[in-house]
């Protein structure tokens, strides 16, 4: 293996030895079997693509063939202590949803997002007038699979929405050291490329609304 | 299926039949019991100090023990020849592969052709009606009898699948891993119809007398044949018809008549039909179709599927599934995973592109052997196995 992607690194001291770690968009299983190998980790892949799972398996690392939106309502509550997406929340069809699945099966969830508010975006959309192409976000608007693009401070107001807490929070990038960053300052939303986040619950879990039995309409 | 492969000299194979006494039955689903019971099987490979590297194999509904040897009646390679020997993804080098005939089966194993111990003449329609469950209590049987109580894997394609899934709902605690392959948790409708096909086949046949045609010493081959053709064609994928055959005359010019095939898929049909009776027996193929069109794992556990699997946490599951498998779809495997995620179960899970259909799981699939083979890797070492 090459050098070790710097947001991998950040990942790999996050993850505490020995946990339950389900990764959502997992690829060929680089990172699953990183963590497997440093951290003992007791990994579980979630890919769409057939050849990545197929790879995965390949390596010795669980895998299941599926789909992010769709697959997660499955999982049980709770059934993994880390739920990682790295650099996937902003292809799913329903990120909301998406995340609030992660925190009702993991008890920590560990998400990078591309931060859109990122001074070079800015910069590109102000000066040209058109849907930026950086080294973060390559494809042009028409083949983009990146549909639902945020900023640092849309996803963190997303996190309050959500009840979120943010435990940690680090600028990463390929090649450069992660940063320990404040994602409340707004000097991060102009300088951070892509944040990983580490989120647990800041409030326990609210009951599931009542279903009214009466007072339909149709009553 | 062409097969060319000869048989490697290398592999350890032993086997037998196990003879379990009057007072030590096998109790069925139906209520029933049988004994005395005979379970035939072949292993390959040995059992370690530690009793830790047993596989079972389950074999799919016309399969039979000889997965990775001779067949002995014709004469051709084990049915999964390219899965089981040496440097191939179950190395009976490392593991110790057991493979049972299913009871109701008709290769030594105690089925409908079996001698009736209370009439002294063949069970015939007399045999009580078996399901996948009683199957693997007779192959439980054998592994208590082998001094075996793990197993490393339980791996099985098609109805050898259905089985592994039975096993790890039924015995969870004697399961390490699990491979279940192109199958599914309940026959469908689907199923079941094309299966009553097959049946109505036999029973129409003249010579099936009631079921009792050994004692008149005649075989319903005509019947069990079609049965054989009408099955055959789920086992292919309309794109692997069309490459194979298409339109493709038998010789030239249409014969303008029925005697003879004129299509060369007619002439293919008839030949798979022609060989199975040599080797299957009617009343076996009545018995073990009925059995799978019976099994419904989510029915048998309170309407959930994922009930099944609650107690097979610490089991590790693959399950896996071919694209052109229209038998047992991919659809059919991803309820199953969906039952595994949902029991809190480790399960992997892939869809192999192939246009293969479900025969696929005997065919050269570098795709499924990978898998295999990476699988039962980060399984032996999680077990500790050299």
């Amino acid at each position: 293996m090459t050098a070790l992607r710097e947001d991998f690194k950040e990942i790999l001291r996050l993850v505490r030895p020995n946990t339950r770690v389900l990764d959502v968009g997992c690829g060929e299983g680089d990172l699953l079997e990183l963590l497997t190998q440093e951290k003992g980790v007791d990994g579980q892949g979630l890919e769409i693509s057939p050849s990545g799972v197929a790879a995965c398996l390949a390596k010795g690392i669980a895998a299941v063939q599926g789909d992010g939106d769709r697959d997660l309502d499955h999982f049980p509550t709770q059934a993994f202590d880390y739920a990682i997406l790295s650099k996937t929340l902003q292809q799913m069809r329903e990120p909301r949803h998406v995340l609030t699945e992660l925190m009702r099966i993991a008890d920590r969830a560990l998400v990078s997002v591309p931060n859109f508010g990122h001074w070079r975006m800015r910069w590109a959309l102000l000066t040209q007038g058109r849907m930026p192409e950086t080294k973060a976000l390559p494809d042009p608007w028409w083949s983009t699979p990146n549909i639902h693009l945020c900023t640092l401070r849309d996803f963190t107001t997303l996190c309050a929405e959500l009840g979120l807490r943010i435990e940690a929070c680090a600028a990463v990038s390929p090649d450069q050291p992660a940063r320990n960053i404040d994602p409340a300052r707004p000097i991060e939303n102009w300088r951070a490329e892509t944040a990983l986040f580490l989120l647990t619950r800041e409030r326990p879990r609210p009951p599931a609304p009542e279903r009214a039995t009466t007072g339909d309409l149709f009553d | 299926m062409s097969q060319t492969v000869i048989e490697s000299p290398a592999i350890e194979t032993n086997g037998g039949t196990l003879r379990l006494p009057a007072d030590a039955p096998l109790r069925l689903d139906s209520g029933a019991t049988l004994a005395p019971l005979e379970i035939a099987y072949k292993t390959y490979g040995r059992l370690n100090a530690e009793r830790s590297n047993a596989v079972l194999v389950c074999h799919a509904l016309t399969g039979d023990q000889h997965a990775a040897s001779v067949h002995p009646i014709t004469g051709k390679p084990g049915w999964w020849n390219r899965v089981i020997g040496p440097g191939l993804p179950l190395d009976p080098d490392r593991y110790f592969i057991i493979c049972t005939n299913v009871v109701g089966g008709c290769m030594g194993s105690t089925g409908p052709s079996s001698i009736d111990p209370a009439t002294g003449k063949p069970f015939g329609l007399t045999f009580p009606v078996i399901t996948i469950a009683d199957m693997v209590r007779a192959q439980a049987m054998l592994l208590d009898a082998l001094g075996i109580e793990t197993l490393f894997a339980a791996v099985g394609g098609s109805m050898g699948g259905m089985q592994v899934l039975q096993w790890a709902a039924d015995y969870p605690h004697r399961l390490h891993s699990a491979v279940c392959i192109a199958a599914a948790a309940r026959h469908s409708a689907q199923n079941i119809a094309f299966h009553e096909v097959g049946r109505q086949a036999i029973m129409a046949d003249p010579d099936w007398r009631g079921g009792a045609y050994e004692a008149h010493g005649v075989r319903p081959e005509k019947g069990l044949a079609v049965a054989r053709m009408a099955a055959h064609i789920t086992y292919l994928s309309e794109a692997a018809l069309q490459r194979k055959f298409g339109r493709e005359l038998q010789r030239d010019g249409l014969s303008w008549g029925f005697d003879a095939p004129d299509f060369q898929v007619e002439s293919y049909l008839r030949y798979q039909g022609a060989s199975f009776v040599d080797r299957f027996d009617a009343n076996s193929y009545l018995y073990i179709t009925r059995a799978l069109d019976y099994f419904d794992l989510a029915a048998s556990h309170g309407g959930v599927l994922a009930n099944a699997f609650r107690r097979a946490r610490d089991v590790r599951f693959c399950v896996l599934s071919f694209s052109s498998d229209w038998l047992y779809s991919t659809g059919e495997s991803r309820d199953i995973v969906r039952a595994l995620n949902a029991a809190g179960c480790r399960a992997s899970f892939v869809e192999i592109e192939t246009d293969k259909g479900h025969d696929a799981i005997f065919l050269e699939e570098p795709v499924l052997h990978s898998a295999l083979r990476g699988f039962f890797e980060s399984q032996a070492s999680r077990r500790g196995l050299a």
